[in-house]
């Protein structure tokens, strides 16, 4: 039997809270990025949902999209992140506000 | 026609924009002063020719040059335009003949002078000024001219301004003259007034418009206008109040001094008068002011010059009284004899300036030779310390030493003798002399005795007070010629004065200065058969400029006129007087030199005192006028800058200050600060999506 698709958009909104949450409150940039990978996920879930549901593949196309940009800003990310921690010695984005007006 | 109105107007500013350019932005053309004199000698000289040829192709009326409307607003409309009639083309004339004269005389004169480029630019840029002054057609196009004049005379007054005194006096004429432009404008303002309330529209100040509507002005508004521009005129032309400019302006080089200073720009005033004849007619009361301050000028000038060393000095004073004479001219209504004294004044005055700047030119190489030989210090003192002390002038008495004061190239007490050395010079000098002093048939006694005839014959016509006139002329023509003849006798006669003046001589200056030279003193020896007084033949300037013939200058109209007996009872009463005056002179000056100055100076006590303090007017107008307004500015107005107007700046800068501090505060600078608003962003647009 198929599950409604009430419950996977459920998932996809806590999942999409979870991350929210993460990148708000956690100081450790990487558990940030982490956060925002979870993010970009829930969104990959809830559009998967409505393709299956619609029995419409242009969700899936999109899913690839995400995917795709996904990887390459972990790419982009994860290097800042590396630079920063050469620089600064830290990853806590406590102590890095050089915009500090 | 309309070609050459503006060639003649366009060469000398090509030829100022070109030396000017070429000299700021290659350095190279600097030192060609070949080139740069041709080229500014031939931007005056080529609109001399071409205003010979109008001249000869000009018989009467006027003509009117359009070139296109500068602005247009309302009932107002100022066009360009350039106006040919007899009195313009004399006026251009005068000022493209002796400039392209003192342009060659300056190739010689400025050679080797480090501004030599910036010289020959300023000198073009005033004539392109002063052409555009006597051309004009309107008032506005005018009064540009009239500026532009005051700004090279400003330039070239403070022309080697790393002297501060020269940028003083540079300073000086400026601001003194702004005084005059104030008012000129003023009066341009209440006639298009005046002119516009009476329903003249368009209406751009136009000469012709302003002649064919005379009838609109109430007599007191013209008195106002003319007034207004008679103070305008005192301004440019050195007269009471205004003329303390002009003495200082001879900071200046020379050929500026004999171009600008004496025969060209300071008759601005004089022109304006003129060019305006019919209105100013329509104010009698004013022109009996003009003729007394021209009369009382000319008196107080001729005084100072009799006491001043400075050979540029005793010329400037000249000058203004020179100009006197020919305001007593437009103030008893013959405005054509004031022209006509303007042009044997352009001629005797400039070959003055020109000689003593020969000798000038002259007496510099001797004190350089000086200070080489180690005879005097490289540095001279102060030029105008008073005569000698009383043990001197006891010494001097029997035995006339030569003057053993300071040595400066421009004072008369260390010349003396260079009539040997430079005989062109002396003589032409002399010439010019004579012809300023009145001797009969030279230039100058039938252009100032047709003035005193005109005040006369207005006194006899019963304006008593043009007597009085007439009279300050007669002694002031005394004076002129005894203060001329003392400077020519100081420079060129007598024995030498400088020290070591067996072992150094002066020299005759090259022939570009001298040739000007001769062609002025012709001038001055024969300029005055152009306006011979009516019982020796036909006045040819009256017929050529007087409105009753046809031109453009009006004149006073006279119910009695004087008898012929009387007439020339007054031609032999003026040249008596000038014989006289350069007999005496040259008599006590020839044979005692010097002496003379004490004796004269001995017997006046503290009137001369006065009169070679130059009256105290400087001293006046700074307790007067200068003290109050520096001392007001210092006390009333510096304060008032530092506190209010800096108080509203730093005012302006604390209130941004304390804004932006509170608005700094929301830039973190930490990432998650910016994401939360992000956030809460999206929920509160969320939120009204859903529930409004």
């Amino acid at each position: 039997m198929e599950l409604a698709l009430n419950w996977y958009l459920s998932l996809s909104a806590v999942l999409f809270v979870i991350g929210v949450l993460g990148v708000l409150l956690r100081r450790n940039a990487i558990v940030i990025f982490l956060s925002i990978e979870l993010m970009l996920n829930a969104v990959n879930l809830t559009l998967v949902a409505f393709s299956q549901s619609f029995g419409d593949v242009d969700g899936l196309v999109l899913v690839f999209f995400v995917m795709s940009v996904a990887a390459a800003e972990a790419a982009v990310g994860l290097a800042i992140v590396i630079a920063l921690f050469r620089n600064k010695t830290t990853v806590n984005v406590n102590e890095i506000n050089l915009f500090r007006g | 026609m309309e070609t050459s109105v503006r060639l003649i107007l366009l060469l000398p500013l090509l030829g100022a924009a070109l030396i000017g350019l070429m000299g700021l932005f290659a350095p190279g053309f600097r030192k060609q002063e070949k080139l740069i004199g041709v080229i500014g000698t031939a931007a005056v000289a080529v609109p001399f020719v071409l205003a010979v040829l109008l001249f000869l192709g000009h018989h009467h009326g006027a003509e009117i040059v359009r070139t296109y409307t500068w602005m247009a607003a309302g009932d107002l409309s100022v066009g360009f335009d350039y106006r040919i009639d007899a009195l313009s083309l004399i006026m251009t004339l005068i000022v493209t003949g002796i400039g392209a004269l003192i342009h060659l005389y300056s190739i010689g004169y400025m050679h080797g002078d480090d501004g030599f480029w910036r010289f020959f630019a300023y000198l073009n840029l005033f004539i392109f000024a002063m052409l555009n002054l006597v051309l004009a057609e309107n008032l506005v196009v005018l009064f540009l001219g009239w500026e532009g004049v005051g700004l090279c005379s400003y330039l070239l007054i403070g022309f080697w301004y790393t002297d501060l005194k020269n940028s003083a006096a540079a300073n000086k004429a400026f601001i003194v003259n702004r005084i005059g432009d104030f008012a000129f404008l003023l009066g341009m303002f209440v006639l298009y007034k005046a002119m516009t309330a009476a329903g003249v529209a368009p209406f751009g100040l136009d000469f012709t418009t302003i002649f064919a509507n005379i009838d609109v002005l109430a007599a007191g508004t013209a008195s106002i206008i003319v007034l207004l521009m008679f103070i305008g005129a005192t301004g440019k032309s050195a007269q009471i109040p205004l003329f303390v400019w002009l003495p200082d302006a001879m900071a200046g080089p020379t050929p500026v001094s004999a171009l600008i200073h004496a025969a060209t720009m300071v008759t601005s005033g004089l022109y304006l008068l003129a060019r305006l004849s019919p209105v100013v007619l329509e104010a009698p009361g004013v022109m009996i002011l003009i003729a007394f301050v021209g009369a009382i000028t000319a008196i107080m000038a001729a005084t100072i010059a009799i006491t001043q060393n400075d050979i540029k000095k005793v010329l400037a004073y000249s000058t203004v009284s020179q100009l006197g004479y020919m305001f007593v001219a437009a103030g008893v209504g013959a405005f054509f004899v004031a022209i006509f004294h303007v042009l044997t004044h352009a001629f005797f005055k400039a070959c003055l300036f020109l000689g003593s700047g020969s000798v000038i030119h002259a007496m510099h190489h001797v004190e350089h030779e000086l200070e080489h030989k180690g005879v005097i210090a490289p540095h001279h003192g102060d030029h105008d310390t008073p005569l000698d002390s009383e043990k001197r002038k006891d010494t001097l008495r029997h035995n006339p030493l030569p003057y053993d004061g300071p040595f400066d190239a421009q004072d008369m007490r260390t010349m003396g003798g260079l009539r040997k050395h430079m005989p062109i010079t002396a003589i032409t000098f002399l010439i010019s002399t004579l012809s300023i002093a009145g001797i009969p048939l030279l230039a100058g006694f039938f252009s100032k005795d047709e003035i005193l005839f005109k005040a006369f014959e207005l006194g006899y016509d019963g304006h008593v007070w043009a007597y009085i006139v007439w009279g300050i002329g007669i002694v002031t023509a005394l004076l002129t010629a005894v203060y001329m003849t003392r400077a020519y006798v100081l420079t060129f006669e007598g024995r030498e004065r400088w020290p070591d003046a067996v072992g150094t001589k002066p020299h005759e200056s090259p022939l570009t200065m001298t040739f000007p030279l001769i062609v002025l003193a012709i001038g001055a020896a024969l300029g005055g058969f152009l306006g011979l007084p009516e019982v020796l033949g036909e006045s040819w300037i009256h017929h050529y400029l007087g409105a009753e013939f046809g031109g453009p200058v009006a004149e006073a109209e006279m119910v009695h006129h004087v008898s012929h007996g009387i007439e020339w009872g007054l031609l032999a009463l003026g040249g008596l007087i000038a014989l006289v005056g350069v007999g005496a002179a040259w008599a006590s000056y020839r044979t005692s030199g010097l002496q003379t100055d004490n004796t004269i100076r001995r017997k006046l006590g503290a009137v001369y005192t006065l009169l070679s303090n130059k009256y105290y007017v400087d001293e006046a107008y700074d307790a007067t006028v200068v003290r109050p307004i520096t001392e007001g500015a210092r006390r009333g107005l510096a304060p008032f800058d530092a506190k209010v107007v800096d108080g509203a700046v730093n005012g302006t800068a604390k209130l941004v200050r304390s804004l932006s501090s509170w608005g700094r505060g929301m830039q973190t600078g930490i990432v998650q600060n910016y994401a939360l608003a992000l956030v809460l962003g999206v929920v509160v647009v969320v939120a009204l999506m859903i529930f409004v």
